[in-house]
């Protein structure tokens, strides 16, 4: 078989997750008042509900991760291999919205399209350069001019030497 | 006819210029949305709504709306020509539509499953027109125990009839409702579960989560298949159209029964995806060709349509009357009348007319903009298929950023999408259902405030929720709707045991 992460682990790291958060929901609205007071349901009262259905349902999921992995063995989640391909979306992505920040909505997308494309897609440079670019003017006219709708520029507005 | 006169008033509220425009660009969007992988109905409207905050709300919801149409026709000519679902409740369509698509049949069967999806949603659309108003009507003498206990059944009818395994429903359901709780407490003021971040303070916006949850998980997703696009091209002209429209009425019956088996399920919340497979299903059984299907049959593309367009279209039944979406888009489009400061509703209907009425009017148009639009312009929509992912993807994931920036121009809301779209790709891949997770947190805070009276109003007795006949019934049908799998269960046992 494939070397990854079996759908076993997954599922019982996921359960555990959503437990973890259960608990959290309950003691969090335990601490702000789950009972009654004098003028009715305190804010944690529906919260801490909801929160205990999440430890109920969290645990029925693990018993039955555990259950039907003796039964079915060893089945794939995720392959390495997937998961590489997976994170080759999911990084860039992350840098460009971290580069947001510095440059703005339009400079950042400019440059992840085009170096995705490049890197990835293996396209020439003039292309994907211009695919990149189109992208990122249509964007500007969309929400800029048309919709006045203001995106980030970021920290070091490189716009601004064109009057943005 | 009562309905009819404030229909033709919708019409005329509705039949402006700048109304029509917002159609064909609301319609157009939509099919390009329904097309592209990561991309559909749900977070279409969601990153577009922020661009509507502007506008009249009667305009705003014309748009959003077609682009729901646009989506729902889209969404076949990915299943035809690529064999792709585009969404989930056009995967019975692959089943006979691919194979006529590779006989050299693709036209043909384009045409057809957009005749019965203009069918399937026309039907479904008259009956909200006439029914949509009675409801709202009879819903009127609710309160807040009624209400609860409409809100209880629709989520307990999730985990009844989801497909997914129950406690998996109920743990996403929950995080939705738990998520919805985040921020300042509407009825005493207080913080919940900000854990000092300032971000959380505004609570956790679902227009991010839909972006998240349905566009970026679905990029990964796509991506770890290594998705390559290999389509069919598909000609249609006058002459295919009218051909294929010759042969439509035989399957007239077929045609029936899955308009009734659609608005049915429609109604009832997630209704889409398992409608699209019972009419496949029964159409099969019922039709005289059945053991053809599955190889290129014109009436098992007709079905499957006919059901998933008139779900898709009377699942905004529930949420023009009640309040309560039936869908993951319904509820989206739910969460931009409350942006709009309308409150959905029964209330609606009588207080506001030109909206309701607009609406239910630019259905039909939008319908029909819908099936002029994509008769005539399938090959740019496939060719818009013929772009790589390598393009497209990257694209996507702008399109996504800056539609949860512009949710309420925040930064943090960017990052928020991304870990959504984390999220969604783990629970897609474990089998986690998202429409519940993101209609809990649409309906967290009507149905805790509606939760909240009723307690006050019995001081804490949970017997207000049977204390007259029609609370009760609701409460009753509730609890049989979460507990039909094991009843289901115990029946077939009880047969098997006597036969």
């Amino acid at each position: 078989m494939e070397p990854g992460i079996s759908q076993r682990s997954a599922e019982l790291v996921v359960a555990a997750l959503t437990l973890a958060l259960g608990l959290t929901v309950v003691l969090a609205s335990y601490r702000l008042g789950a009972g009654w007071a004098s003028d009715g349901p305190q804010a944690g009262y529906f919260p801490f509900y909801t929160g205990l259905l999440i430890c109920i349902g969290s645990v029925a999921n693990i018993v039955m991760a555990l259950l039907r992995a003796g039964r079915e063995g060893r089945v794939l989640f995720v392959s390495w291999v997937s998961l590489r391909r997976v994170s080759t979306v999911l990084i860039p992505a992350a840098l460009f919205i971290g580069a947001i920040h510095f440059v703005g909505i339009y400079v950042s997308a400019f440059f992840y399209i085009a170096s995705f494309m490049i890197l990835l897609g293996r396209y020439p440079v003039w292309k994907s350069v211009s695919v990149g670019l189109g992208v990122s003017v249509v964007l500007f006219f969309m929400f800029e001019v048309w919709f006045k709708v203001l995106l980030p520029k970021g920290a070091y507005n490189i716009l601004s030497y064109f009057g943005h | 006819m009562e309905e009819l006169n404030s229909l033709m008033h919708g019409f005329s509220v509705i039949l402006t210029p700048y109304n029509l425009v917002l159609m064909f660009v609301g319609v157009f969007l939509g099919i390009i949305v329904g097309v592209l992988p990561g991309l559909g109905g749900a977070n279409g409207v969601a990153i577009l709504l922020p661009l509507t905050f502007a506008m009249p709300p009667t305009s705003g919801i014309v748009m959003l709306s077609c682009i729901y149409w646009g989506a729902l026709f889209g969404g076949a000519i990915t299943s035809i020509l690529f064999n792709i679902p585009g969404e989930p409740w056009s995967v019975a369509t692959t089943f006979d539509g691919y194979p006529m698509a590779q006989q050299g049949k693709a036209g043909e069967a384009l045409t057809a499953s957009f005749t019965a999806s203009f069918f399937g949603a026309l039907v479904a659309i008259i009956m909200i027109t006439f029914v949509a108003p009675a409801v709202a009507n009879f819903a009127l003498r609710f309160g807040p125990p009624e209400f609860f206990a409409v809100y209880f059944l629709t989520f307990c009818s999730f985990i009844g009839m989801g497909k997914e395994p129950p406690f998996k429903i109920l743990v996403a359901m929950m995080i939705g409702f738990a998520l919805a709780a985040v921020g300042i407490d509407i009825v005493t003021g207080q913080l919940r579960m900000t854990f000092g971040f300032t971000e959380l303070l505004r609570g956790f916006n679902f227009l991010i989560a839909v972006i998240g949850l349905f566009g970026i998980g679905e990029i990964l997703l796509s991506m770890e298949e290594g998705l390559s696009f290999t389509g069919k091209t598909a000609k249609i002209n006058m002459k295919i159209v009218l051909e294929t429209w010759k042969k439509l009425p035989r399957f007239w019956g077929t045609a029936l029964r899955s308009t009734v088996i659609g608005c049915w399920l429609g109604i009832t919340p997630g209704g889409a995806t398992p409608a699209s497979f019972m009419a496949y299903g029964i159409a099969k059984r019922t039709s005289k060709d059945g053991a053809k299907f599955g190889t290129g049959q014109l009436e098992g593309v007709v079905a499957p349509e006919i059901a998933n367009n008139s779900a898709g279209t009377s699942a905004l039944l529930p949420m023009l009357a009640l309040g309560i979406p039936g869908s993951p888009t319904a509820a989206v489009l739910l969460g931009g009348l409350l942006i709009w400061g309308l409150q959905p509703g029964p209330l609606l209907f009588v207080e506001q007319k030109d909206f309701v009425w607009g609406l239910i009017a630019s259905m039909y148009l939008g319908n029909l903009a819908a099936l002029i639009l994509v008769l005539t312009c399938v090959p740019f929509f496939a060719a818009i298929l013929k772009v790589p992912f390598s393009i497209i993807a990257p694209v996507i994931v702008v399109i996504c950023a800056v539609g949860a920036f512009t949710v309420s121009n925040a930064m943090g809301d960017v990052w928020m999408m991304l870990m959504f779209g984390v999220v969604g790709y783990a629970f897609k891949k474990l089998d986690y259902p998202m429409a519940p997770m993101v209609l809990a947190l649409v309906l967290g805070d009507q149905a805790e405030s509606a939760f909240r009276q009723s307690m006050l109003m019995s001081q804490g007795d949970m017997r207000i929720f049977f204390s007259n006949t029609l609370v009760g019934s609701i409460t009753a049908l509730a609890l049989f709707a979460l507990f039909w799998p094991l009843i289901a269960m115990g029946i077939r046992r009880m047969r098997s045991a006597a036969a």
